[in-house]
Order: structure tokens, then sequence, then C-alpha cells
């Protein structure tokens, strides 16, 4: 069983600012985690090697400094980290993106171990478009599930997963057949980190660095900027809210304070109610 | 947008300033499409307002607003593609077969790209429901085109190019993004971001009818079955016009009965801030914010909830948002139009206790005033 997990670097959305003067994204000094999502795809990852056994290859696409991410997801219990680094990949979108990472795992695939499945987050806090997922199944012909809220079953002899999926108003139980690629979503199992046994072989884990062409990605023109049919024409701050609220401190009888705008607010509401309550 | 280096922007210039010339066989992409999505036999909602953002792009760019309806055949499907009409489509494009009875994004993905193939729409808006995120997804890559998810604005160029205006990092930013000489330009917008535009009655126009050619045994994924949320038959969050939330500041998921209770009194609805989902005090589709629902209530009432920017961003259309909040700091008064400083745990039963009294049919204070 070998699973592909995709994990991204990206800048604490919180601490994000655009430079007053520039108008230009500033990330410098603003630290960096690996994607929330992607650590339950790790998890779901590890959950499945703990029942199946094989291997874990994480893999990004980033900045030489994305192998922090790779180092952690290793003592998080990974076995192998794939590094794609190269100007080549400087501002790409999310085209540009999964035409990288396909032809990365192809290249995995061949080096290594074909995997398995492979395994995004939904989504990215940073960009979240939830695309590169569908992204990569699509360019490698799999078979893909979206929103996987859990891992119920998986079949190594019929080779099928069935999955929990969330859909509008409810969550639709899938199967489809192996190899698949899935996109995690938040799930409820905590993502589990720091395991003896999965700590221990992290220091001697390799991160293998591949440029544009060791990952013999063929058409350049197709990852960066110029293969990225989207561009971003303006980034701007939205325009701060009214006027700050009116501040009610420790007033006498709060209640009689908010009834009179509430009811304003809302002038069908009294009426509306008590008729319900009078049984009309 | 750029995950790598810093985002182009005007300053940046490069490819931000890059022309936008389309190569000649994207010349043939015209008009606007709007997918339109059918939960269990109802049109969801999203979709109507779609079709009234649509009808505005359509007027200016003088070319024609059609819906896509896809579905199982039946009275649903049929209903959806009348409606369409009186909700501003000049067409629509419909696509039943009894494969599509559920939804999979398989045999949706190839309805739709098929449709795009065969007669070329320019601009493609979708709604950003979970059916409709991972349809618009699937869809750009199989026609490697691009795609803007979770648009909060929309608007046209004079030569027809989409310029649509999403959040980002987390809401702290919006961008506004072009797609440059690929075709159809696609968007996803999230329910309540565009108004519901009025239902104006109206006999069906032109109905293009396109057939699908796929059987069951040509799709490998099954579905096993569908759980219904728990609640989700009563929740509707997103159209409710009054929403009571709490937050963490309710300490325990014991004390989250004041919100529903309040809720019950006023006839609302409830929601939450996202830790109570994680930590399973409510049910995930309760979440307020920019990972949950966008709501729209004519009023707002957050208990013990600081504002964050993820939140804030979901309840930012209310038109009356009253934040309780011992901490007078506490972010939310910056965007909540009246904030209590007070405890939610005695103001909660404090305000339901007063409008359970107020709204009862025997009610002093009411009939006095
Ligand atoms: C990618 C991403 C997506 C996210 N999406 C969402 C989302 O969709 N929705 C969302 O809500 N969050 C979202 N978040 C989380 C968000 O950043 C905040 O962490 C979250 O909203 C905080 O929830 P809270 O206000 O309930 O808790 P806290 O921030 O802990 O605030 C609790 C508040 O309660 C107040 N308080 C304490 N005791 C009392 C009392 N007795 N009475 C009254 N007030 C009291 C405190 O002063 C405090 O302000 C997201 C985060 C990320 C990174
Ligand atoms: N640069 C990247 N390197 C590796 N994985 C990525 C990268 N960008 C996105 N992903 C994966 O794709 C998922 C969805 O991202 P997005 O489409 O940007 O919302 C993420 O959760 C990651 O698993």
């Amino acid at each position: 069983m070998h699973s592909v997990v995709c994990i991204k670097q990206v800048p604490d959305p919180a601490q994000i600012r655009v430079h007053p003067v520039t108008d230009t994204i500033v990330r410098k000094g603003v630290p960096t985690k690996i994607n929330p999502y992607d650590l339950f795809a790790l998890g779901a990852a590890l959950e499945l090697r703990d029942k199946f056994g094989g291997e874990i290859t994480v893999l990004t696409m980033g900045p030489p400094s994305a192998e922090d991410s790779l180092r952690k997801a290793l003592t998080f219990g990974a076995d192998r980290a794939v590094l794609l680094t190269d100007s080549f990949f400087a501002g790409v979108d999310t085209l540009a993106t999964t035409y990288v990472l396909a032809t990365a795992i192809r290249k995995i695939g061949e080096t290594f171990c074909r995997p398995d499945i492979i395994i995004t987050g939904n989504e990215s806090i940073d960009r979240e478009t939830a695309e590169v997922g569908p992204g990569i199944a699509k360019r490698l012909g799999l078979l893909k599930l979206t929103y996987v809220a859990k891992i119920v079953g998986l079949d190594l002899i019929s080779r099928t997963i069935e999955a929990e999926c969330r859909a509008e108003g409810g969550v639709q139980v899938l199967r489809t057949k192996l190899p698949c690629l899935i996109s995690m979503l938040e799930a409820n199992n905590q993502t589990r980190r720091g395991v003896v046994t999965d700590v221990l072989p992290a220091g001697r884990a390799p991160i293998v660095k591949w440029s544009a062409q060791e990952a013999v990605v063929e058409d350049i023109s197709k990852c960066g900027a110029p293969g990225s049919p989207t561009i971003v024409k303006r980034v701007f701050a939205p325009s701060p809210g009214s006027e700050k609220a009116g501040l009610v401190e420790a007033a006498e009888q709060p209640t009689k304070v908010l009834m009179k705008p509430i009811l304003n607010s809302q002038p069908r509401l009294e009426t509306d109610l008590v008729a319900q309550a009078r049984g009309f | 947008m750029s995950n790598i280096t810093k985002a182009p922007t005007p300053a940046a210039g490069g490819r931000a300033g890059a022309k936008k010339e389309l190569s000649e066989h994207f010349k043939a992409y015209k008009h606007i499409w709007v997918f339109v999505e059918q939960e269990r036999g109802q049109v969801h909602p999203v979709s109507f307002e779609l079709l009234g953002a649509g009808r505005k792009l359509a007027d200016k760019l003088k070319v024609d607003l059609a819906a896509v309806v896809i579905g199982p055949e039946g009275e649903a499907t049929r209903n959806a593609a009348l409606e369409s009409f009186c909700y501003g489509a000049d067409l629509t494009y419909l696509v039943t077969d009894n494969v599509l009875s559920e939804y999979r994004n398989e045999s949706y993905t190839k309805a739709l790209t098929d449709l795009v193939n065969t007669y070329k729409p320019e601009i493609l808006l979708l709604g950003a429901t979970t059916l409709g995120r991972d349809l618009a997804g699937s869809v750009a890559t199989t026609l490697l085109t691009g795609l803007t998810a979770d648009c909060t604005e929309l608007d046209v160029d004079a030569d027809g190019s989409l310029a649509a205006t999403r959040p980002t990092f987390g809401g702290s930013l919006l961008c506004t993004i072009y797609t440059l000489n690929y075709r159809p330009q696609m968007a996803t917008v999230r329910p309540r971001v565009m108004p519901m535009p009025e239902r104006v009655a109206r006999d069906a126009a032109r109905i293009i009818i396109h057939p699908l050619h796929l059987v069951e045994e040509d799709i490998v994924t099954k579905v096993l079955s569908f759980v219904p949320d728990r609640d989700s038959a009563k929740s509707n969050l997103a159209y409710a016009d009054v929403v009571v939330a709490g937050g963490l500041g309710l300490g325990s998921p014991e004390s989250f009965q004041l919100v529903r209770q309040l809720a019950a009194v006023l006839g609302a609805e409830y929601g939450c801030s996202r830790p109570l989902v994680q930590k399973g005090w409510v049910t995930s589709d309760r979440q307020i914010g920019q990972t949950g629902k966008t709501i729209r209530p004519k009023l707002y009432i957050a208990a013990g909830i600081s504002g964050a920017i993820q939140h804030r961003v979901g309840v930012e259309g209310a038109d009356l948002i009253v934040a309780i909040n011992t901490d007078k700091n506490a972010p939310i008064f910056d965007f909540a139009h009246i904030g209590i400083v007070n405890d939610a745990m005695h103001l909660l039963p404090a305000l339901t206790a007063a409008f359970r009294a107020r709204l009862s049919p025997h009610s002093r204070d009411r009939l006095a005033s």
C-alpha cells in the first residue's frame, strides 16, 4: 500500500497584510505552517498504513523553505518526502500546479513504487480553490472522491475504497476503485503526532529534491506563470466595516436595551410570532 | 493566484499587465451560462441568485443568459428548467437521464463539459455549494480553463472579460482575477452573496435538449447511501431572517442550549462559530463563516463569539448585528451594530424570558405599547 500525500506550506492567513504603499502582499516574516487540511490527509494515510502496511510519500511544490513542512510531515510519520522546487514553478495558478504535481507523482511511481492512493487536502487556506486535488486526478486519469470526511473501508483484493463524502444537507457514502485520488475535508479524527514509532525514523528519512528537469516536466510552458490561465489583476484590503458598534457597557437592564432595536429590525417578527403562538 | 512568489498586483507588473488577447478558436465562445443546481428535487436558491447576477452581465455584454439544468428525468428537473425563465434566463440547456438521479462527479462533469464543448459559452457560473464547487473544479480541469472560486463580486469588461473578485488569505484581502485566453471563464459564488432577484412569471422560451450518452455501467463510482444531517431538514441558516449564534465563550455544550432556547422563542435558526463544530458540540451545517455558511438575516445575534475575520465574512451581510461579549475589546464590536458587554450566560436566558413574555399572546407590555 503506497499513499502519496500532497501537502502545501501556507502562510498564517491572519498575519498577511497588504503593503500600504506598494499594494503588494507582504509575506516576509509571516510564519508558515502545513495547510491544516493536509494534516488530515496525512492522518488518513497514517491510518491506512497502520491497517495495511506499506509506505507514505509526502510531496510538496514550493520554495526551498518548504523543506520545513516536509520535515515536520516526516516527524508525523511519513516515510519519504519529495520537494519540487524550481524557479520555473514560480507564479503558478491551480492548473499549472496540477500539471507539475501530476508529473511528479508519475515520476514517484516510476522511481519508488506505484501509488495506490493519492491524498490531498480538500483546499488550501491561502488559495481555497479546492481544485488542485481534482486537477491532479484529471491529469493522471484517476477516479476521485472529494470532500471526504472519512475513509470507511478499503479492500486491497477487490481494490475498492468506500468513503463518507460531504454533500449538501448530508453525507454520501461512495464506493470507487483504486488507484484513486481523495481530497480530505476536516475530519473528526485528531491528527496524530509524535507517536514514537513514527518519530524515530524521521531523522533518517530522506528528502528528495527535484527541479523541473529532474521531475521530468516536459513542457515548461505549462508550469509557472505562463501555464496559468488566470491572473490576479488586483489585490486590495476590504473596506473597513462601518462605524464602530454602539457599545453598551454594564447596562442596568440590557434586555430592555436590546428589545427595542431587535423588534424594530423585524417589524413583522412580533406579529408573526404572536400569531403563531395563538395557533393561526 | 500565485502561491510561491508574491502575488502579482498592478505594482508588480509582469503578467498582471498581460493583454487579454483571445485565440481564434475561443472567439466562438459567446453568452453567459448559469448552472442550475437541484437538491433532492428543489432548485437551490443560489442558482436563482446567480441568474440575477448573470442577467446583469448578459445585458451589459448584450449576449444571452442561459440556464443549464442537469438531472434525472421527471417533474422536478422539468420544473427547474421552467423556473429558470422566471428568473431571467433567455434559454435553457437541458440534460436529463436517470443516471443523473444522484449527484456524482463523473456523470455531472460529463454532462456539463459536453454541453460546454458543443455550445461554447464565454462565462459559466455555478453556486459555491458543496456540489457546485466539486463540479466546477472538475469541469475547469477537464476543459483546462481558469476558475475563480467563491467570488463576492462579478463584473465584465467591454471585451467580455470576466473580472471576478474573491476574498483571499482567509478574508483579510480581496483580489480580482481574470482568465486570460481560455474559455469559458468560470466562477463560483456562495449562496447569499448575490441578492435574490424577483421572480417574474414567464412562459418558457427556448429549451435545448442535449443527450448524455452514458449508462450506469460506465460509471465506476457508486452511491451506497445518503445520510441526511441530523437536523438539516430544519436548518435553513443561509436563508433565515433571524439567526442566533454562540461561540466558545459559552464554555460548554450544555450552555449552547441557551442559544437554542433564544432562537426557539424568536422563531430563529441557530448557528455557531467553527470551534464548536470542531469540538462536536454542534453539527457542521450550523457553522457560520468562511468555511461554513454565509448568512444574510435581518437580525443576527452573536453570543460569546470573538468575531475573527473568518467568522465576520460570513455575517457581514446581516442588516442588524447584535454582539454579546464580556470583552469590550473583542473584534466583533468592530462590525456589530449593537454591542453589549455582558455575560452571555446571564443575558441569553434573560433575553429569552423577556421575549417569551413579550411575545406571548397576552403580553401586557406589548398591548400597552
Ligand atoms: C482556514 C480557517 C477557516 C475558518 N473558518 C471559520 C468559519 O467558517 N467560521 C468561524 O466561526 N470560524 C472560522 N475559523 C476560526 C476563526 O479563526 C476563529 O478561531 C473562531 O471563529 C473563533 O471562535 P469563537 O469566537 O467562538 O471563539 P474565541 O475566539 O475563543 O472567542 C470566544 C469569545 O467569547 C467571549 N466570552 C467568553 N466568555 C463569555 C461569556 N460568558 N459571555 C460572553 N462572551 C464571552 C470572549 O471574550 C471571546 O471574545 C477559521 C479559521 C481558519 C484558519
Ligand atoms: N504547491 C502544492 N504542493 C503540494 N500540494 C499542493 C500544493 N498546492 C495545493 N496542494 C494540495 O491541493 C490541495 C487543495 O489546494 P487548493 O486547490 O489550492 O485549495 C491542498 O490541500 C494540498 O493537498
